[in-house]
């Protein structure tokens, strides 16, 4: 087990150094002198020199890339230019936030997900089938900002059962209960699509177990039905349903950006949109490298916890 | 002596199953998919005549008429904070927002689809080098890697729809590499290479069409997420910049005014909704048309109890039923066994009318080839022939006495794995791979006897030791795939004895072993049966098994019993032509110079036998009287029976 998981935490380098490349690839798409675009054309000649001495912009791709990897490397994600202060810093700052988020609608959505998938397969054909199918079909097709604001204006603004936006509250808020009645919207809208596609897959696959000759051995020992669902059929559908719901952390991660922008969260997300109206490029970078990062290592838990319950897969 | 025309003949005969429904009527018998096309069409017709539909500019303004609620006089979506025309600007969006999303997805799917055809075709290096890619891509969140695109593209409709488009390519190349695997070998793609096309005309003529159907599939499921997240994109501000506007950044607009004017926002959100979830409706229909599983309707959940059509049972009433004297007759007594499949329009009537006894400490054998009904007749007694599609409609089973048919779900379940329990062919897949086999020999032990866990794994381990498995402690521990496939087999079998029970059901338990490992498990079973006085039923289609360890045995041929009798007279004086011919599959050591020749041809399909005897076609005794009609199973005496015109032997001709 220790094994398994060390190899795979070698595996992750690999993978790490890809997204680097990736994301330092995407940003030398930027068109014209990235130095230019981050001044304005207003600059001076000797500015925008500067600036490009200050970026390497003068030397070449791969030594660029060099510095810029060896420089994160030593917890140097460069430097603001709209916020004036260290990447890391508003990062680490933020980056609580958005986990706080993502990680209560991942919970969610993997409990109701497997939940709704489950319900249904065993119901399949019947009204409560065709009412969840129903229902998840909905999940997986609003808009989630739409969702959210729709929401927020009957909970908050007429019903006024729970705060509008933001993650805590200005006056007298900042414990336990004020962060989770600030959660409760933003996390929901947030799980509401992963919560649709894990049912969908747990459903299909709960109905292909059902079919296999080991749940006919268990019903000729004589357990019972629930025995047979809950616990025979039900963990094998888990195994292939895990990897889904490590894909899910990825969408509810990304989908967060939707969400904070929506309720005023102030996570990574609202950072990334804020800064790339601002074309504060660093900012960006570090922002998408972190949250990719982190998404590498959700995907990971998840393969490790497949391992935990699959004897048969192999590293 | 084979009769290939008789054969061909049969081949040739027409089919009674209706010709499969065409992928449209499929479609269209689809009621939820049928409306998501009805909307998806009603919005496209309206995107594109509007701009021949009398409507206002989307941009003109007008103060005066500012923030007018729907409904209103000339406005009938009502009017923005410039006091525009929402109607207008909602089709105008709605354009927008169905060319980027369509535009998008056809890019993804041409990049996407070229990808992974070269992968799946080429293999080796290529694929490698292409496959990791599409890792390092798919290492982002989906959102992420399009905002990073945007980002250094700058905001922009145009920008946004390249970025969308590349964080789907990772999808198709997926999907449509691991179909181009899948027939990058075959013989047409071979043929074709043999021919001497080139690679390119290769991909496009033979593997091109080929996975189109996978490509229409991925196309329908992530169109709709594209309109989806290019209209968050623009909602963001990141996408449609003003004057322009989609979906997407009229929302965005409105969101400002919520609170004054909630039709700002709900009208283009409404429509985003609308437009994806027509969008998904139609694609779950054309993905259950294109996905052949689901055709057959073979995904739908078996029941705990096969279906049992009562109005054709022989049982009387439930519960209490038709229960004789119990612990004199026979262990097993079934009458008139009929279980029938139900695929479509077609019944195949697998099990059509079985009669026999198991006596006590008897070992009966059941034999026949693939397909002649007899694992089915062996699940059909404890009802775990899975249904639908499967239902048993006529007969009765008499376990020890008493109507099984007629008891409750609990009352056969307490039958099973109790007093009859099963053992089954291929273990591999009759056990369950996540659990230890301790863990699943315990589970039967407590499901018929209240006893600590720790108890029932010390009786697992005892369990084991009586099936002669080597280490039964350690043993115990191990999953199934970490057994050998005549350790699994005595697995199977440790489980069935876990209650003692009286009847063995055993479907098949050698045939996937080899021969040395098979003479072992006949063995051990002989043991358990003189040891335990057990009865067993064995299925097989061995008459070398058979001849080992069967007292007696019924031969079944296309759902029918046609001859029964003791091992011996069945053995030494087969009187069916079938019979005759099963054993002589059977190799025998030191005839060297015997035939073991297959029997030739096929068995008729269940549904569509023949009036007459269902052996005729391939018999070469068969004349017209064969064919007449029915054939019954007539009393040669001594317990023996055949069910055949002339049965072999000549004094009984």
């Amino acid at each position: 087990m220790h094994v398994y998981i060390l190899r795979r935490l070698v595996l992750m380098v690999p993978v790490l150094f890809g997204l680097t490349v990736i994301v330092f690839l995407i940003m030398s798409l930027i068109p014209g002198d990235p130095a230019l675009a981050i001044l304005g054309s207003y600059a001076t000649p000797e500015n925008v020199a500067k600036l490009r001495a200050d970026l390497g912009l003068d030397k070449s791709l791969i030594s660029q890339y060099w510095i810029w990897l060896t420089h994160m490397l030593h917890g140097d994600f460069g430097r603001s230019y709209s916020l004036n202060r260290p990447v890391l810093d508003e990062i680490l700052e933020r980056f609580g936030a958005t986990l706080i988020l993502a990680g209560t609608s991942l919970v969610l959505c993997t409990i109701l997900g497997l939940l709704t998938g489950v319900v249904s397969a065993v119901r399949q054909y019947g009204w409560a089938d065709k009412t969840l199918t129903f229902v998840v079909l909905i999940g997986i097709s609003v808009p989630s900002f739409w969702l959210g604001l729709m929401m927020m204006l009957l909970f908050a603004v007429n019903l006024r059962w729970l705060p509008v936006s933001g993650m805590y509250a200005i006056y007298g808020g900042g414990d336990l209960p004020d962060l989770l009645r600030h959660l409760v919207m933003p996390s929901i809208t947030l799980a509401v699509v992963a919560t649709g596609v894990i049912a969908r897959l747990t459903r299909s696959n709960m109905l292909e177990v059902l079919r296999q000759d080991y749940i006919r051995t268990a019903r000729a020992k004589g357990l019972d039905e629930r025995r047979v669902i809950y616990r025979h059929a039900f963990k094998a559908a888990l195994v292939n349903v895990i990897p889904v719901i490590g894909v899910q952390a990825g969408f509810v991660l990304g989908g967060a950006v939707y969400i904070e922008t929506v309720f005023q969260w102030p996570g990574i997300g609202r950072m990334l949109v804020t800064a790339i109206a601002t074309r504060d490029i660093l900012l960006v970078q570090g922002g998408v490298v972190i949250v990719a990062a982190s998404y590498v290592l959700f995907n990971l838990f998840a393969d490790v916890l497949q391992h935990l319950i699959d004897p048969r897969v192999k590293a | 002596m084979s009769n290939p025309a008789a054969t061909a003949k049969m081949a040739a005969k027409p089919r009674k199953s209706s010709v499969r429904p065409s992928a449209f009527k499929l479609l269209a018998r689809n009621h939820l998919a049928l409306v998501g096309a009805m909307i998806l069409a009603v919005v496209i017709i309206a995107a594109l005549i509007t701009p021949w539909l009398p409507l206002t500019d989307p941009d003109a303004t007008d103060p005066a008429n500012r923030l007018l609620r729907p409904l209103t006089d000339g406005h009938f979506l009502g009017t923005d904070h410039l006091g525009r025309d929402l109607l207008s600007r909602l089709l105008w969006g709605t354009r927008v927002s169905l060319a980027v999303g369509i535009s998008a997805s056809l890019f993804a799917a041409v990049f996407g689809s070229a990808i992974g055809i070269i992968s799946g075709y080429f293999g080796g290096r290529t694929d490698n080098v292409l496959m990791r890619g599409i890792d390092m891509v798919m290492a982002f969140p989906y959102i992420l890697l399009a905002l990073a695109i945007v980002a250094a593209l700058g905001p922009g409709l145009m920008n946004a729809l390249y970025a969308i488009a590349v964080v789907n390519i990772p999808f198709f190349a997926r999907n449509i590499r691991g179909v181009t695997v899948g027939i990058a070998h075959r013989e047409f793609v071979d043929a074709a290479r043999l021919s001497g096309k080139g690679h390119i005309r290769i991909l496009l003529s033979e593997i091109l069409p080929n996975v189109m159907p996978v490509i229409v599939i991925t196309m329908s499921t992530t169109v709709g997420w594209m309109i989806l997240e290019t209209a968050g994109l623009s909602f963001l501000g990141l996408g449609a910049q003003p004057p322009q506007a989609d979906l997407g950044s009229m929302l965005g607009e409105g969101r400002k005014l919520i609170t004054t004017a909630l039709h700002l926002s709900a009208i283009p959100g409404g429509m985003i909704f609308l437009l994806v979830m027509s969008i998904n409706l139609l694609g779950d229909g054309i993905r259950d048309v294109l996905d052949p599983r689901l055709k057959s309707g073979a995904l739908a959940r078996p029941a705990p109890v096969t279906r049992i059509d009562r109005s054709k049972t022989l049982t009387t009433e439930k519960g209490a039923g038709a229960n004789t004297k119990t612990g004199t007759g026979p262990i097993l007594a079934v009458e008139d066994l009929r279980t029938e499949f139900v695929l479509g329009d077609d019944v195949y009537k697998a099990v059509g009318g079985v009669s026999f006894n198991v006596g006590r400490n008897e070992c009966v054998g059941l034999v026949g080839e693939s397909g002649s009904g007899k694992s089915v007749t062996a699940l059909s007694l404890l009802g775990l022939v899975a249904s639908p599609p499967g239902t048993i409609v006529g007969g009765r089973v008499m376990l020890d006495g008493r109507d099984v048919f007629a008891m409750r779900d609990s009352e056969i379940r307490a039958i099973r794995g109790g007093r009859a329990a099963y053992v089954f062919q291929d273990p591999l897949s009759t056990l369950h791979p996540l659990f230890s086999v301790g863990d699943q020999l315990v589970e039967a032990i407590r499901a018929h006897n209240r006893v600590s866990y720790k108890d029932a794994w010390a009786k697992a381990v005892l369990l084991l030791r009586m099936v002669r498995i080597p280490n039964p402690e350690q043993r115990a521990d191990s999953y199934p795939h970490q057994l050998s496939g005549g350790m699994r087999q005595r697995v199977g079998i440790a489980m069935a004895l876990a209650n003692e029970p009286e009847l063995i059901i055993a479907d098949e338990p050698t045939t996937a072993l080899d021969v040395t490992v098979q003479a072992q498990i006949l063995k051990l079973m002989n043991n358990l049966r003189t040891e335990h006085g057990t009865s067993v039923l064995f299925i097989t289609h061995d008459f070398g098994v058979v001849s080992e360890i069967c007292d007696r045995v019924a031969v079944m041929y296309a759902g029918q019993i046609v001859e029964m009798g003791t091992t011996q007279q069945v053995l030494q004086q087969p009187a069916h032509p079938y019979t005759k011919r099963l054993i002589d599959c059977v190799p025998r050591l030191g005839e060297a110079k015997r035939n073991v020749v297959a029997i030739p041809g096929l068995p008729p399909a269940v549904n569509n036998l023949p009036v007459g005897c269902a052996f005729a076609e391939r018999c070469d005794r068969a004349d017209d009287t064969c064919r007449a009609g029915a054939v019954a199973l007539d009393d040669l005496g001594a317990g023996h029976a055949v069910r055949c015109v002339k049965p072999m032997g000549g004094d009984h001709v």
